[in-house]
């Protein structure tokens, strides 16, 4: 006899079962989403992943998510400059998109919540894993975002900014891209806000034949928001897909990055920086799926850990047994700032293929000495030289975007972030 | 301007001790030379003038202006005018040349109460010394010694030591790794920055620097300490006899 026991419930296992309850009524849908919000939340009624769940071993969801809030539809986001002049922006504001939407050559901008009524975005919703709490818990609650679609052969110039503005309370919220055939363009994604939030929000991105895109997340939650993100994608053949990431905030994040090269020629490149301070934790899990033959990625994450923070990098890269000629590499450097920081790797590599090259490398380090006296050396004060730095180890991850005006951008989010926490 | 005395100094990981009792002087607008065979600790004194914290002073001073260095750090050593010129510059990842030029150059001048340099001048500056050097404005460009040849390294410390307008210039090894076209450029360099008011520490292994850049006394160094001063001819002798006799003589 197998006797199944329900552990007791967390209060924010309960608090979501509750306000699951309390939302239906509100949520945009029409029955087949409807069904997939059903099955979601059944998920969360199992429980919420702990340490014992693989994929969750360094981020135990169920321990680390004590408070839920309510959700609170009085707070107020007002969209920002996008960090990139001249950009496209649209905004969801506190979980709803705004009604001002930019025109543009091209590119279709629609709401999400009208996606969600015609039901044309529910075969979407279905987790990709028994694992896939932060796809349940979207799916679940996801209210409302935006559906881009850039047309066949379209070169954007400027880059779309797709910002996600949390005012507190609790926001759920999908951002669905297609990339037509041929299509060129740069899109940010941009996670931040002011408030002691939850927050779950799903991209899905998917990219038709010979289609080249920068995708970049750019994420500056407070320290006292929970933030949940999934990127997923699917790169067709001989599409080009660079996502950059960049962790600047939160207090509990976890940032999932789910990629399938399913065409020949596909090409993927993961760069990242994780800039962790105070007492905060967050987690980026990549599972990248080379699923046929001839297809190559490169993986450079970048982590700065300083005060009490804990950072976790995964990187789990499965090549399936058709998928010869593969080329994968990962590497993850850390610099270690304080006795008191942490940062956990664990790459995978799961190869069923005989003919493919893949590697993997993890470094932890600490400030080089003989450069810190080289600048010294030069007059530049210790902590000058020191932030210089640590500046420049994060830096070259950036510098390899090559655009100029994208690199500026971020480099103006990292010096951001170096006058707060330097 | 300089004067070290009976200086005693170890690594701090092992405890050797390095140098054993080093006395010098260098007057203002002087250029000592200080040569010696391998091991004698001539670039362990080139380190330990800049504040390099793997080495310890275990007895003696060193006065510059009159005033002891051995509680200032590499920084405030360097602010106050004292240049190294690395034998082994280091490569540093990811710090754009120009953008360390400009902090540096501002973070100097912030020492002394200066204004910051406004971009135009800062780049006027840069490209007069690069041109002066020849050197490539596209190097300037890339990360800090980062894919710099040997040559175009020492050139580099040159470059900054050009713009730090520092008072006293200790050149550690300074030809090695140059071929004849590049020493003559580098040691040009220095002698248009030869001057009243500031001094050099020219360390070498071999007297063909000294072609180039005639010094005003020269100083044999041995385990550790001064055996032998004189004057630019004493490089002659050396480059002549070895320096097993004056080792001999000393003992």
């Amino acid at each position: 006899m197998n006797m199944h026991t329900q552990p007791q419930r967390t209060p924010a296992e309960t608090a979501l079962i509750d306000a699951f309850g309390d939302r239906l009524s509100l949520l945009p849908g029409d029955g087949a989403v409807m069904l997939k919000r059903d099955d979601a939340i059944e998920t969360i009624k199992h429980g919420l992943p702990t340490r014992r769940v693989e994929s969750w071993h360094y981020t135990d969801l169920r321990r680390l998510l004590n408070a839920v809030p309510d959700f609170d539809p009085a707070a107020m986001a007002k969209a920002i400059a996008p960090i990139v002049d001249g950009s496209a922006v649209v905004s969801i504001l506190n979980g709803k998109s705004d009604a001002k939407v930019p025109v543009l050559e091209g590119v279709s901008f629609q709401r999400l919540s009208e996606k969600l009524i015609d039901g044309s975005i529910a075969p979407g919703l279905d987790p990709y894993g028994s694992d896939d709490a932060i796809g349940a818990l979207n799916t679940a609650f996801v209210a409302d975002g935006y559906f881009v679609d850039i047309a066949d052969g379209v070169e954007l110039e400027k880059p779309v900014e797709l910002q996600n503005l949390q005012a507190g309370g609790q926001t759920h919220v999908r951002l669905a891209v297609r990339v037509g055939a041929g299509a060129k363009s740069v899109i940010v994604e941009r996670q931040t806000g002011d408030g002691a939030a939850l927050g779950s929000s799903v991209s899905h991105l998917v990219l038709g034949e010979g289609a080249e895109v920068t995708w970049l997340i750019v994420q500056e939650q407070p320290e006292t928001a929970t933030h949940l993100a999934q990127f997923k994608a699917h790169i067709g053949k001989n599409a080009k897909l660079t996502v950059f990431f960049m962790n600047a905030g939160g207090k509990l994040v976890r940032q999932e990055i789910v990629v399938k090269t399913t065409g020949e020629g596909a090409d993927f490149k993961l760069r990242g920086i994780n800039l962790l301070a105070g007492d905060t934790h967050t987690d980026v899990t990549m599972v990248l799926d080379h699923a046929v033959p001839h297809t190559t990625s490169t993986e450079v994450i970048r982590n700065v850990v300083t005060g009490k923070a804990r950072g976790v990098f995964q990187g789990r890269i499965n090549v399936h047994q058709y998928a010869q000629k593969t080329n994968a590499k990962m590497a993850c450097n850390t610099l270690l700032l304080s006795d008191d920081g942490e940062f956990s790797t664990k790459p995978e590599l799961e190869i069923f293929a005989d003919d493919v090259v893949c590697g993997h490398g993890a470094t932890v380090t600490e400030i080089d000495h003989d450069h810190l006296f080289y600048l010294m050396a030069r007059g530049v004060d210790e902590k000058s030289a020191r932030g210089l730095l640590v500046k420049a180890f994060v830096a070259e991850v950036i510098e390899e975007l090559d655009d100029e005006t994208i690199v500026e951008a971020l480099e103006a989010r990292l010096d951001d972030w170096f006058m707060a926490h330097g | 301007m300089l004067e070290i005395r009976n200086l005693h100094a170890r690594i701090v990981d092992d405890g050797t001790e390095i140098i054993r009792g080093l006395n010098l002087t260098v007057k203002t607008g002087e250029v000592a030379a200080i040569m010696g065979p391998n091991g004698s600790g001539k670039s362990t004194l080139s380190y330990i003038l800049a504040g390099r914290e793997d080495y310890e002073v275990t007895e003696g001073d060193i006065l510059y202006n009159g005033q002891s260095i051995l509680e200032m750090d590499p920084a405030e050593r360097a602010t106050s005018g004292i240049f190294l010129a690395f034998q082994y510059p280091m490569e540093i990842p990811g710090v754009a040349t120009m953008e360390f030029l400009k902090v540096a150059m501002n973070e100097q001048r912030k020492a002394r109460g200066e204004e910051p340099l406004k971009i135009p001048e800062f780049l006027k500056r840069v490209k007069e010394a690069a041109a002066s050097l020849s050197m490539d404005m596209a190097m300037l460009k890339r990360p800090l010694n980062v894919g710099f040849s040997g040559g175009e390294k020492k050139r580099a410390e040159i470059l900054q030591m050009k713009l730090l307008e520092p008072k006293l210039c200790v050149l550690d090894e300074t030809d090695s790794g140059l071929d004849i076209d590049a020493l003559k450029i580098v040691s040009d360099g220095v002698n248009a920055l030869r001057a009243p008011d500031r001094a050099f520490l020219v360390i070498t292994h071999y007297q063909r620097l000294l072609e180039h850049i005639v010094p005003d006394t020269v100083h044999v160094l041995y385990k550790g300490q001064v055996i032998k001063s004189g004057d630019k001819s004493l490089a002659l002798d050396l480059e002549a006899n070895g320096y097993a006799g004056v080792i001999g003589e000393a003992a």
